[in-house]
């Protein structure tokens, strides 16, 4: 009984299932059939393990080979199957020995390369959590592969190189075929450069607080203010000033950018908060994600961990904007499409930025603007209620005076704020560990008015704007958060009448424009 | 004749001495009708073989096996209804067996066969 078995992995989103592949090569009329829901690519490996196999000095049998990839009910796609079937079929022909429970991962080339594929990190953690730490990648993705704890990952360049590790007779093999693969694992593709420094920014006082309290505390953040007044120059700072991801955190983001990338693009470990700056012409499907088939990430998952920085947010078509409501409250994005289901996180700080009018020039006294009260008002209502209803600050920007543009370089620089954001993030964190939280975005308002109630002195002010009906009551936790928030970059243990005024000031700052 | 018929026909004779070697009973060869040509019909035992040979002189265009196609196998499936219509014969059993010959010109050729395919 010729039959052959290995092991692979199907992606569906970020989780990946291990798939058995059995091959079995049966006494009649040459034909090559794979079974259990094939996309067109792993169609086509019939063509490439063919020709990869006979380049490599082992031709695959000349009689029926059909390949089973298990659970039949999976849809699988892709190209990483090929090295999988490959070896299962030389398996079956008995042309290697049995390769136990070695995880095979990989695209063939024609001449018998092995390939790097994509998603190759969450293949590979699917796999170690399923039990089958052994695997066996193409040596372009071995370094992202070895990211994952508790892996036994070989790379290998050629299919001649791994048969021949597997038993295969020497003789046959083409083992002087060595390809240069150092294009495919190169530098890892497009590196971020530096994130811009903080000392850049002129004058800006509030603007800059604004952002160290939004990168403090995780509060999403809305700016609004002319053309040029420097919105996304500060947005673009924020992500400096958050701390490096932990070890969860940062396996995450870079199993989502493995999936999106280049099959090659990660080796290594992304520790920095990505930044997604999405263009306003996004479609839903590119910002939440989708496609055909199965749903790729999108830019809200990319910024998982991260800053989705939202330019010109006014101009995004409104049901872009409200598809971000779902992923705001939840932090996770389920997509679902013809060929499955699939969920990605999306756990990122939001920073929305408006010009105050269609024409930008509504700021100040506002005299050079040629917008009507009703294109104003009708400008900033694209941005739904539910939606700046979660962004905790909402802080106008004015145009840098020319004082403050003048005395350039006195300004504070990136690494100095990090710090205070860093000392504040670490307070956060003691105080709100018993409640399963990490930052102060997140406690709800239950929490808030319970076990972290303030002396009744302290919220003086806010209760009697709730009065007065200024403030909602969840206008009233926002304010709560954004005051813990301040309390902790002030190094106090409770915010004071002080910073609650601060924290309605950074709340209300837009209250008369929009 | 030409070398390529030549070739075929040599491959036949092999075909024949195989099959025979196997213990069947070559009944017919080069059997033709308007709907095509029966290689060799033979018996084996009760069941009647329909066989196809394929002869090359090199892998460089493929395995003989290879030029068997789901067409010619439900050709040869027909013919071998017709060869019993002609003959008035009633074969419950019957079966397609296509026999490949790899004939270089130097030393013994390989001779291969395949049982009751398609």
């Amino acid at each position: 009984m010729a039959l052959g078995r290995t092991y692979s992995v199907a992606l569906v989103g970020l989780n990946g299932y291990m798939v058995e592949v059995e091959a079995d090569i049966g006494q009649t009329l040459p034909a090559f059939v794979i079974l259990g829901l094939p996309d067109a690519s792993l169609n086509e490996a019939k063509e490439r393990i063919r020709s990869a196999a006979k380049n490599s000095g082992i031709p695959l049998s000349r009689r029926k080979i059909t390949a089973n990839l298990i659970p039949a009910s999976l849809p699988k796609r892709g190209s990483g199957f090929d090295l999988a079937v490959t070896m299962a079929v030389l398996r079956a022909a008995n042309d290697i020995k049995p390769t136990g429970n070695t995880v095979f991962i990989a695209e063939l080339g024609l001449d018998g390369r092995l390939r790097p594929v994509r998603g190759i990190l969450p293949a590979v953690m699917a796999a170690v959590r399923a039990g089958y730490p052994e695997v066996v990648v193409a040596h372009a993705n071995l370094a992202e592969a070895s990211l994952v704890p508790g892996a036994t990952v070989r790379g290998y360049r050629t299919l001649a190189r791994l048969a021949l590790d597997f038993g295969a007779d020497p003789q046959e093999l083409a083992l002087d075929f060595e390809p240069d693969d150092s294009g495919e694992s190169g530098d890892g593709g497009a590196l971020p450069g530096p994130c811009p420094d903080m000392a850049d920014v002129s004058g800006q006082g509030d603007a800059r607080r604004a952002l160290e309290v939004a990168a403090a505390g995780a509060h999403h953040l809305l700016l609004t203010g002319p053309p040029g007044a420097g919105k996304t120059m500060l947005a673009e700072r924020l992500p400096g000033l958050l701390p490096d991801l932990g070890d969860h955190e940062s396996m995450e983001v870079t199993a989502i950018h493995s999936l999106c990338g280049l099959p090659s693009s990660t080796v290594r470990l992304l520790r920095r908060p990505p930044f997604e700056n999405p263009h306003h012409s996004a479609t839903a499907a590119a910002i939440i994600g989708g496609g055909s088939g199965l749903p790729r990430p999108g830019a809200a998952s990319r910024a998982h961990r991260g800053v989705l920085f939202l330019d010109e947010a006014p101009e995004y078509e409104r049901r872009v904007l409200d598809a971000l409501r779902q992923p705001l409250e939840s932090g996770e994005l389920v997509i679902h499409r013809s060929a499955g289901t699939a969920a990605y996180p999306a756990r990122f700080q939001l920073v929305l930025a408006a010009n105050p009018c269609p024409c930008g020039k509504a700021s100040g006294k506002g005299l050079d603007c040629t917008c009507t009260p009703v294109m104003r008002r009708r400008y900033l209502a694209r941005m739904s209620g539910p939606l700046l209803d979660r962004v905790d600050i909402q802080l106008q920007v004015e145009r840098v005076s020319l004082t403050d543009f003048g005395q350039s370089g006195a300004e504070e620089d990136t690494a100095s704020v990090a710090g205070r954001v860093r000392e504040a993030r670490s307070r956060q964190a003691e105080r709100l560990q018993r409640f399963g939280l990490e930052t102060n975005s997140q406690v709800p308002g239950r929490i808030l008015r319970g076990d972290l109630r303030l002396a009744s002195a302290a919220t003086r002010i806010l209760d009697q704007s709730l009065e007065r009906g200024v403030l909602t009551a969840r206008g009233y936790d926002r304010v709560l958060r954004l005051a813990w928030t301040l309390a902790d970059l002030g190094r106090r243990d409770a915010p004071d009448t002080n910073d609650i005024g601060q924290a309605l000031g950074l709340r209300q700052a837009t209250a008369a424009a929009a | 004749m030409k070398s390529k018929d030549l070739l075929g026909r040599r491959g036949e004779d092999l075909a024949v001495g195989y099959l025979e070697a196997l213990g069947m009973l070559v009944l017919e060869r080069n059997w033709r009708c308007p709907g095509g040509e029966i290689d060799i019909v033979a018996l084996d035992g009760d069941a009647l073989v329909i066989a196809e040979v394929k002869t090359r002189r090199s892998l460089d265009y493929g395995h003989p096996f290879e030029a068997v196609g789901p067409e010619k196998l439900a050709r040869l499936h027909r013919l071998g209804a017709a060869w019993c219509r002609d003959r008035e014969l009633r074969m419950p059993l019957r079966r397609v067996d296509v026999v490949a010959v790899l004939d270089d010109g130097g030393g013994e050729p390989l001779v291969e066969h395949l049982k009751g395919v398609g």
